[in-house]
């Protein structure tokens, strides 16, 4: 438990000391927000997209998924590669850290981020276009601690699994600007033809920006948006654990 | 003085590559044990298996007592690593990692000790990245000691190093011996195996092709000596029959009688009583470089 403090701060320090890293994790998110916002305002309902929510109110709890699944999806793999490229890994397997802290350490970091990031991006949204504040905070809080476990489940197995730390941005980023603009935080999902929502189906990011929406819009719990999260954390823990033991 | 580390008949294998053929030794507490021998040898592969980093195929080895593979994390406190070809994180600060790698806090006297000790004092804010290779190395060692281990592997701990930092760090390698230390210590370079070590295990091909004190082992080989000279005629193959004699290989008129001690006046005896008078007739013996790349069949293949 001690190492891994440890190392999860060492992680936080040296997210700290990225400053590209940093600045794409905390100021793009809402830097699209104040676009948009700029663009449309906070536009009210209109029922034939964005869920039937005003749009930046939609956007809102998307973009929060939309931070965790880039920290996820791109920062840890591209660090968690390099580790293993460059043989910090097995630096660290030869010494007293297990690999499982080194691991641990970085999902949490991610996880911390995530949190930063998002409180950042409500903060700014709330007191400048006055959004919606969630109406179940402890729903939006458990989808948030859901998505950014699997999503950062999801880096680990991305990072041991890639050769490199070039391979591992060139997928990670593929992958992130993919979910962005067909998952829920690009164009409204009424507005995608039938296909691209099935591709769409097929991303954890769909999954997990309905599960943040529907606490914070007051439509309850998503019990199977949940599953299917939960599901997608399996598969990405299970995959981690078999490429872990294999480097 | 007890074993600290045993080995029996290790084998490992790569898919269809044999690292390790057939390693055997021992290594006795409080010595400086060389593994010394050419890029691919399997030296590196035979301590990362002493040290639980890999599982071996075949043989039985105990590190302390313990099975390095099974009790791989009872062994990690035990020991120190330094790895080669291995990194840290760019941004990790020196201090950062001393701290990363202790096992129990490690006080600040401590560390400014252990920083001072390998001359990181004045870089215990510096990051990784800007490190000198020298630097790093230093580090490396340093972060295999913060422990107190009671054995340290040292993997090619001054490849890339220029010859005043190799000195420096030879200094500090003797210097963790002379604390109680016992380091295994791996290397392609005779002169430091020569200074440094008590015992040297010389591998080439995944085997032990000689194991004895630095001193003992130029000794045996120098006792090696070439005979050579011009022949244009028939096989001189019955050359092997004579005393001393080790091996006998012509190529086009060349001929090269390798043996020891008085093989040089058999040799000459022995072409003189058959008629055989070459005029470039002579005896070389080997260098302390030749006597390495002897031992390890000059290949020249990484």
């Amino acid at each position: 438990m001690r190492t891994l403090m440890k190392t999860t701060w060492v992680e936080l320090k040296l997210f700290a000391r990225e400053p590209l890293t940093v600045l794409f994790t905390f100021a793009i998110p809402f830097v699209v927000l104040f676009v948009l916002g700029g663009v449309f305002g906070n536009r009210p309902a209109d029922p034939h997209v964005y869920r039937g929510f005003g749009i930046l109110n939609y956007y809102v709890p998307a973009y929060i998924a939309l931070v965790v699944a880039a920290i996820g999806l791109i920062a840890l793999p591209v660090h968690l590669a390099a580790y293993r490229e460059r043989g910090v890994l097995r630096r660290f397997r030869a010494s007293t850290i297990p690999v499982w802290s080194v691991l641990g350490g970085q999902v949490a970091a991610t996880f911390l981020i995530g949190v930063l990031a998002s409180l950042i991006l409500v903060v700014l949204a709330l007191a400048v276009y006055h959004t919606r504040s969630p109406q179940s905070l402890v729903g939006v809080l458990a989808a948030f601690f859901l998505g950014a476990i699997m999503f950062a489940t999801l880096g680990l197995f991305l990072g041991l699994a890639l050769p490199t730390a070039r391979a591992a941005q060139g997928a990670g980023v593929l992958l992130w600007f993919v979910m962005m603009q067909i998952s829920g935080p690009g164009a409204p999902p009424e507005v995608l033809p039938t296909a691209l929502l099935r591709v769409a189906d097929a991303t954890p990011l769909k999954h997990l920006v309905v599960l943040m929406q529907d606490p914070w819009f007051g439509l309850g719990w998503n019990g199977p948006e949940m599953l299917i999260v939960l599901g997608f954390f399996v598969v990405a823990a299970l995959l981690t654990i078999v490429f872990a033991r294999r480097s | 003085m007890g074993t600290v580390i045993e080995v029996q008949r290790l084998h490992k294998e790569y898919g269809s590559l044999v690292a390790v053929d057939d390693v055997s030794f021992q290594v006795m507490a409080g010595e400086i044990f060389g593994l010394l021998g050419p890029n691919g040898a399997g030296k590196t592969t035979t301590v990362e298996c002493l040290q639980g980093l890999r599982h071996a195929d075949g043989g039985q080895m105990r590190v302390l007592g313990l099975d390095p593979w099974k009790e791989r994390s009872s062994l990690r406190r035990r020991i120190g690593s330094q790895l080669q070809e291995s990194a840290l994180p760019d941004r990790l600060k020196v201090w950062e990692a001393l701290d990363l790698f202790a096992t129990t806090s490690l006080s600040r006297s401590a560390r400014e000790q252990l920083l001072e000790q390998w001359g990181l004092a004045d870089k215990r804010n510096t990051s990784f990245s800007s490190l000198s290779g020298g630097q790093r190395q230093r580090l490396f060692v340093a972060l295999a000691l913060v422990n107190q281990p009671e054995v340290v592997f040292l993997d090619e701990v001054t490849t890339g190093l220029d010859p005043a930092a190799r000195r420096t760090t030879w200094d500090l390698i003797e210097q963790i011996r002379e604390r109680g230390t016992t380091v295994v210590l791996v290397s392609h370079f005779m002169d430091e195996v020569e200074r440094l070590c008590q015992r040297v295990a010389v591998v080439n091909h995944g085997r032990i092709v000689a194991l004895d004190t630095p001193a003992r082992l130029v000794e045996q080989r120098a006792q090696q000596r070439r005979v050579l000279f011009h022949w244009e005629g028939e096989p001189l193959s019955w050359l092997e029959s004579l005393p001393h004699v080790r091996a006998v290989q012509q190529q086009g008129n060349q001929v090269e009688v390798q043996g020891d001690g008085a093989v040089f006046q058999h040799v000459a005896a022995a072409l003189l009583q058959r008629g055989i008078e070459p005029d470039d007739l002579r005896v070389e013996r080997p260098t302390l470089e030749e006597v390495f790349l002897q031992m390890v069949g000059k290949s020249d293949e990484e």
